[in-house]
């Protein structure tokens, strides 16, 4: 048994963690994010160039270094300790996911693009009547000659505005929540008919509503079979959901961390609040969903290569345990700073924020016990 | 025991109900509804129209302009008003600050400032907290020392940082806890001072709370000059009047009426909402399951409350049993806004923003769901954070 890193995926944490240390404070985030456009090129040009992450998780043979789910959990956790908003889990985990798994035309290009810093993908799948079943959906796509036109509206699509192609799930068949019949497409942001309403998220990103009217790709522009596509989104889903819960194991340690060390300092009643036993144990919980985080996440790293039931049951289950974490973590650490745990000043809100919005992202914790408890006990129980 | 509404509460039940439905701006509501930020002018206006009406400050003695209301009539009060999804008046000065007054006050204090802050004519704000002063609040510095003015009259020249003022860019008048002997124990040798905002020395500065609100400021106090008189009570005995202000501080924070309307909300909201195995969310087992355990604890919550109730009506002051209102409370006003949360989905995670401008992202009853989520944790730090509650039920009720 062994659950170390070997010693690339090690340098590439130190690379990230070195690199975001110098150019990745408080303050510089905040900066970027209250300006237009909300985000650092700049950044995601020195993750590409300096850095090289951006292939990490390629193969060698389509220009990347050779890793895969594991380095792109090594990078995440790394990012979620800085709060990063540039969009690596739309463009490398998933967009290069359905690339991957998908193998559409023109992939390796598309990759090249992506580990060149040149293309940014966001992915949109959400639907404001949908909530997290990724099946329902009103968007169509409908054969026309050799291609598709898209039509449809898509919600809150995390790094729509910085993006130079969407990942679009529509129906080419089949009734709204139905299995069959769901297609996924790839289209230039700048396709005739794209349309966006673009906002910013509680959690520092960038985000839009997206339009599709009469939008006309080729066919070339599919990934993945033709109305059979479910199997591979919730594949490329699940790799995304087992990166966010590295992510939140960055953003839960500077939780935990911050908060122990605000504890030490802050003095009340001639002591330092770290000496209140009932605060010390509400540390020690917090330290224990930690850890319990970062077993389940590595837990659900080792079941993304799997069969697709028992990935899906682990990543749900890891998901579950994160969820709760992010809560409980979240809220006691603003507890615990007090007063100025509400300011929008100190790091420690922003952390909490991102927290939160975990929770929901990819499926709220209620979802992933309800889909773990249909894999593990089945539908009929 | 006796639970039943007399035909006189009903009759009450009848006026209240109308009077809301007839008085309440539109425009108030309106903005209310759209998540839209209020002025000092939106939360004046429903004061004024309570005022007028005379039930601006139920729970004042007769001769002020309170309503005599029995604790059944306050009780109904609070429903309706909640029902009626009104904001509620600014509790600084009418909750907390008068009490203070017409118990300890002279009579000059009272004739001054009592029938003002009945009728919403003056802004108050609560300049106890200090950035070294939180939860051991009688450690606060602010140094007020006495002198003798030019005009032979007799002044406070105060010195300090208060923090967390709650709206305190809008307040004409704040009421301040200062130290006038440092050399004593830090429960004895503090001041309770009513001192003008617009006092030359006083600053006040904004502090952006986590959801990007500003509603908390710091107040700097630099060589603020307060006439002798704007002390209430004695000369190092303030903590007498905190302490009183701080109990009735917390009896109005179980907030159960509102809960309750809070608790609707989140029924209607989830019945419009569409869970993962179709249906509506409020159809969903996890959900649901939720939902009927809060309404249990804030069953749980209204019964405690009326049992307190009915203490303070037989002659029992608000005691420690407070401290259970207010955690309590709390903790259910959080698990409402983490639920309308988890109803919104993905809507919840769109920023409102300073000036509402995303106020047409998904649908109405998501909007702002995330800020009102983390604008609510503070609701278990301030008025005595929860810990401290636990601290006093420990001590005071168990005796450990
Ligand atoms: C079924 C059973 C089998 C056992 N088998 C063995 C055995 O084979 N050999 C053996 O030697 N002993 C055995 N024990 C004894 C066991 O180790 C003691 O019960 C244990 O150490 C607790 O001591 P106590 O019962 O005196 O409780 P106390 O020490 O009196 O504690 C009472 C409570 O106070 C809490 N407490 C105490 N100190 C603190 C503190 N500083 N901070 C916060 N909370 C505190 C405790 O957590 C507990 O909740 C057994 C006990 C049980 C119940
Ligand atoms: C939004 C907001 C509005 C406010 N409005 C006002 C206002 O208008 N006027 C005003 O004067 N003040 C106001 N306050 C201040 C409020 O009363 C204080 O924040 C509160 O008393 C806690 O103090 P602190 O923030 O310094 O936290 P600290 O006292 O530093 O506490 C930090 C943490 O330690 C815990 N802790 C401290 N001591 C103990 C102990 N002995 N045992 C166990 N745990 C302990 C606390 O519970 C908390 O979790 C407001 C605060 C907020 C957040």
């Amino acid at each position: 048994m062994d659950f170390s890193f070997t010693e690339e995926q090690s340098m590439l944490r130190d690379t990230v963690a070195s690199y975001l240390a110098d150019n990745y404070s408080f303050d510089q985030r905040r900066a970027a994010l209250k300006a237009e456009p909300g985000w650092r090129p700049q950044v995601w040009k020195a993750f590409a160039d300096e850095l090289g992450i951006l292939g990490a998780a390629f193969s060698e043979e389509q220009g990347g270094l050779g890793g895969g789910a594991t380095d792109n959990m090594v990078i995440m956790e790394e990012l979620g300790k800085a709060l990063v908003v540039e969009p690596y889990l739309p463009t490398v985990v998933i967009g290069g996911g359905f690339l991957k798994h998908g193998k559409p035309a023109g992939a390796d290009e598309l990759i090249g693009k992506i580990i060149a810093g040149e293309a940014i993908i966001a992915f949109a799948y959400a639907e404001p009547q949908g909530r997290y079943t990724w099946s329902d959906l009103k968007t169509t796509a409908k054969k026309d000659g050799a291609g598709y036109v898209l039509n449809g509206h898509k919600a809150v699509v995390i790094g729509a505005p910085y993006a130079t192609h969407l990942i679009v799930t529509a129906r080419t068949g089949g009734g709204q929540r139905e299995a069959q019949g769901v297609s996924v497409f790839i289209v230039p942001k700048d396709a005739k008919g794209v349309t966006t309403r673009d906002y910013p998220t509680v959690d520092g990103f960038r985000a839009s509503e997206v339009y599709f009217e009469n939008v006309a790709v080729g066919a070339e522009a599919m990934i993945g079979p033709e109305g059979q596509a479910l199997p591979l989104v919730e594949k490329v889903m699940d790799e995304a959901i087992a990166a966010t819960c590295a992510e939140a194991c960055g953003v839960l340690r500077q939780l935990h961390e911050g908060t122990v060390e605000y504890a030490r300092q802050r003095k009340q009643f001639g002591q330092p609040i770290s000496s209140f036993q009932v605060l010390q144990h509400r540390m020690v919980d917090m330290f224990i969903q930690l850890e319990q985080s970062i077993s389940m996440t590595y837990m659900a790293d080792i079941k993304l290569n799997d069969s697709d039931a028992e990935r899906a049951k682990g990543v749900s289950a890891a998901k579950v345990q994160i969820g709760k974490a992010c809560k409980f973590v979240g809220q006691n650490a603003i507890q615990i700073h007090g007063g100025m745990g509400m300011t929008d000043e100190m790091a420690i809100g922003h952390y909490f924020k991102r927290a939160t919005m975990i929770e929901a992202a990819f499926g709220s914790t209620d979802h992933h016990l309800a889909r773990y408890e249909t894999l593990s006990l089945g539908k009929a129980a | 025991m006796n639970l039943d509404f007399s035909p006189e509460d009903n009759a009450f039940r009848e006026e209240a109900r109308a009077f809301l439905a007839d008085s309440y701006p539109k425009a108030l509501r309106e903005k209310q509804e759209r998540g839209e930020p209020l002025g000092k002018e939106d939360y004046l206006s429903w004061h004024r129209i309570l005022a007028e009406k005379g039930w601006s400050a139920p729970s004042w003695p007769k001769e002020w302009g309170g309503t005599d209301w029995t604790p059944t009539q306050k009780y109904i009060w609070s429903e309706e008003q909640a029902r009626a999804d009104t904001l509620g008046i600014l509790p600084f000065g009418v909750a907390m600050l008068a009490p203070v007054i017409y118990t300890f006050g002279t009579e000059e204090q009272k004739a001054k400032f009592l029938p003002d802050i009945r009728d919403g004519k003056i802004w108050w704000c609560q300049g106890y907290s200090e950035p070294g002063a939180g939860s051991d609040l009688a450690s606060l510095k602010t140094r007020a020392e006495r002198v003798t003015g030019d005009d032979g009259k007799e002044y406070y020249i105060v010195n300090g940082q208060k923090t967390w003022t709650t709206l305190g860019q809008h307040a004409d008048w704040g009421f301040f806890l200062v130290r006038t002997d440092p050399d004593s124990k830090p429960q004895a040798g503090i001041s309770f001072l009513l001192i003008d905002m617009k006092t030359p020395g006083v600053t006040v500065r904004p502090i952006i709370t986590l959801e990007g609100g500003h509603e908390v400021n710091d107040v700097f106090l630099d060589n603020v000059k307060v006439p002798v008189e704007n002390r209430v009570f004695h000369e190092n005995q303030g903590w007498t009047c905190a302490k009183a202000l701080l109990a009735h501080e917390r009896s109005g924070i179980a907030g159960v009426a509102r809960s309750k309307r809070g608790l609707e909300r989140v029924r209607e909201m989830a019945s419009t909402e569409l869970a993962d195995a179709g249906g509506s969310l409020l159809a969903d087992a996890f959900f649901k399951r939720k939902v009927a355990e809060l309404e249990i604890d804030l069953t749980a919550l209204e019964f405690t409350e009326l049992r307190t109730l009915a203490g303070e009506s037989s002659g029992k002051g608000p005691g420690a049993e407070s401290s259970i209102l207010k955690i309590k409370g709390t903790e259910i006003q959080q698990r409402l806004q983490e639920l309308a949360l988890e109803a919104a989905g993905h809507y919840g995670a769109p920023f409102l923003g300073e000036g509402g401008h995303n106020s047409g992202v998904g649908p109405l009853h998501s909007i702002d769901t995330a800020g009102d989520y983390f604008n609510g944790r503070k609701t278990s730090i301030y008025g005595g954070s929860n810990e401290i509650q636990r601290n006093i039920i420990a001590k005071m009720v168990l005796g450990l």
